[in-house]
């Protein structure tokens, strides 16, 4: 029988410390508020599982989740494909390619909540530089505070303008990391250009791509800080995301217990999607 | 000091269930090495601590689903959870 060195174990017992403190304690404490109901001081009631079936039957629950769903699709859809198309027309030697690898970068190195502020004053109709180009130069009219379509229109170029950078990189790196051999071999054989992108470059980007898509399903999905110093959730409730629904009711209304509900499903979601994909984008290569 | 955590008997149950599964699991693999991944029903190659998790996250959700649809007791989906377990440890 082999001898194995038992050891390492005491070298994760920091990160479990930590993960312990940071994550598996607060999420603790959230499964028992979801069952309690407060009024503050920390005196609790038992209330069951009502809070669950009370989140899971609203409707202003669906209507949050539902267009939760939409904008993590719509910016999926953008910002995966523009991604790869970017990495793709990259120059990979040269004086360029810092430029561009700076350029690309900068975006997301800006904080969230700044990132809010920043589009906000560039949207408004009356001063901010596309909001008046659009209203007043071009006389098309658009107004996110008012308007649910060109609010959503905002919401999605935001992200896309923030996030897309990190697909942009993952894919080149992907790219970057392929043998000159490959290529040689595809001219060799008289490859088209689509030919190397299906059967060359796009297997050697399927790892990065994945954490990619990963990533950007995770964040989108569970994003807050911008949305909300855009639009806060308005016009109405049209941009009224998940989490920015959640913390209305957790801080706003102080039902920590719907809350804590609400949250429990919104991780079991998050939990189940990221759990699929990964599964099956990876099924192949284990065996 | 713990009393901000809101700690009540049923969820605590719910925590050291989940903790002693992992346990039994922690003492299957030492007294019987075999936790090798396996290729089951689904075509996923699992090990023993992911066909633990599948069920938890399987049972998560037909106990929601349930609690949505139909409301009060919750027998059935237990029963329901019970052998999803089963199916999972066995085939998955």
């Amino acid at each position: 029988m082999k001898t194995e060195n038992q050891k390492a174990w005491f070298f994760v017992l920091p990160v479990l410390v930590l993960v312990a403190f940071n994550a598996l304690i607060p999420m603790m404490t959230v499964v028992n508020y979801s069952v309690q109901e407060t009024f503050g001081d920390n005196v609790f009631f038992w209330q069951g599982l009502d809070w669950f079936e009370q989140i899971l039957r609203s409707d202003r629950f669906h209507a949050a989740l539902g267009r939760q769903f939409l904008f993590t699709f719509l910016i999926l859809i953008i910002e995966v494909p523009l991604g790869i198309i970017i990495a793709l027309a990259m120059p990979r030697k040269g004086f360029w390619v810092p430029v561009c690898l700076v350029t690309m970068a900068l975006p997301m190195l800006i904080p969230w909540n700044v990132v809010g502020a920043m589009w906000n004053i560039f949207t408004l109709p009356d001063i901010g530089l596309l909001g008046y180009f659009l209203n007043h130069v071009l006389g098309v009219s658009y107004d996110m505070t008012q308007n649910p379509l060109a609010a959503w229109v905002t919401i999605v170029t935001m992200d896309v303008w923030h996030w897309t950078s990190l697909v942009v990189l993952l894919a080149y790196a992907g790219l970057v990391s392929i043998p000159d051999a490959y290529y040689q071999a595809a001219k060799i054989d008289g490859a088209s250009n689509w030919a190397v992108f299906r059967f060359i470059q796009l297997p050697k980007m399927k790892t990065v791509l994945t954490i990619a898509i990963l990533l950007r399903f995770m964040d989108s999905f569970n994003i807050y800080t911008e949305p909300f110093v855009l639009t806060g959730g308005g016009p109405g409730n049209s941009t009224t995301l998940l989490s920015i629904d959640l913390v209305k009711i957790a801080l706003g209304q102080f039902d920590l217990g719907p809350a804590a509900a609400m949250s429990l499903i919104y991780f079991a979601i998050t939990l189940l999607v990221s759990w699929l994909f990964y599964t099956l984008m990876t099924k192949d290569d284990l065996n | 000091m713990l009393s901000w955590m809101a700690w009540t008997w049923p969820t605590a149950l719910v925590f050291i269930g989940i903790f002693s599964a992992i346990g039994v699991l922690v003492l299957l693999e030492i007294r019987s090495p075999g936790g090798d991944t396996r290729k089951g029903v689904l075509g996923l190659s699992t090990t023993r601590g992911d066909r633990l998790f599948i069920t938890l996250l399987g049972t998560s959700y037909i106990f929601l689903a349930w609690l949505g649809l139909f409301g009060m007791p919750l027998w059935y989906p237990l029963g329901l959870s019970i052998l999803w377990g089963i199916f999972t440890f066995w085939k998955v």
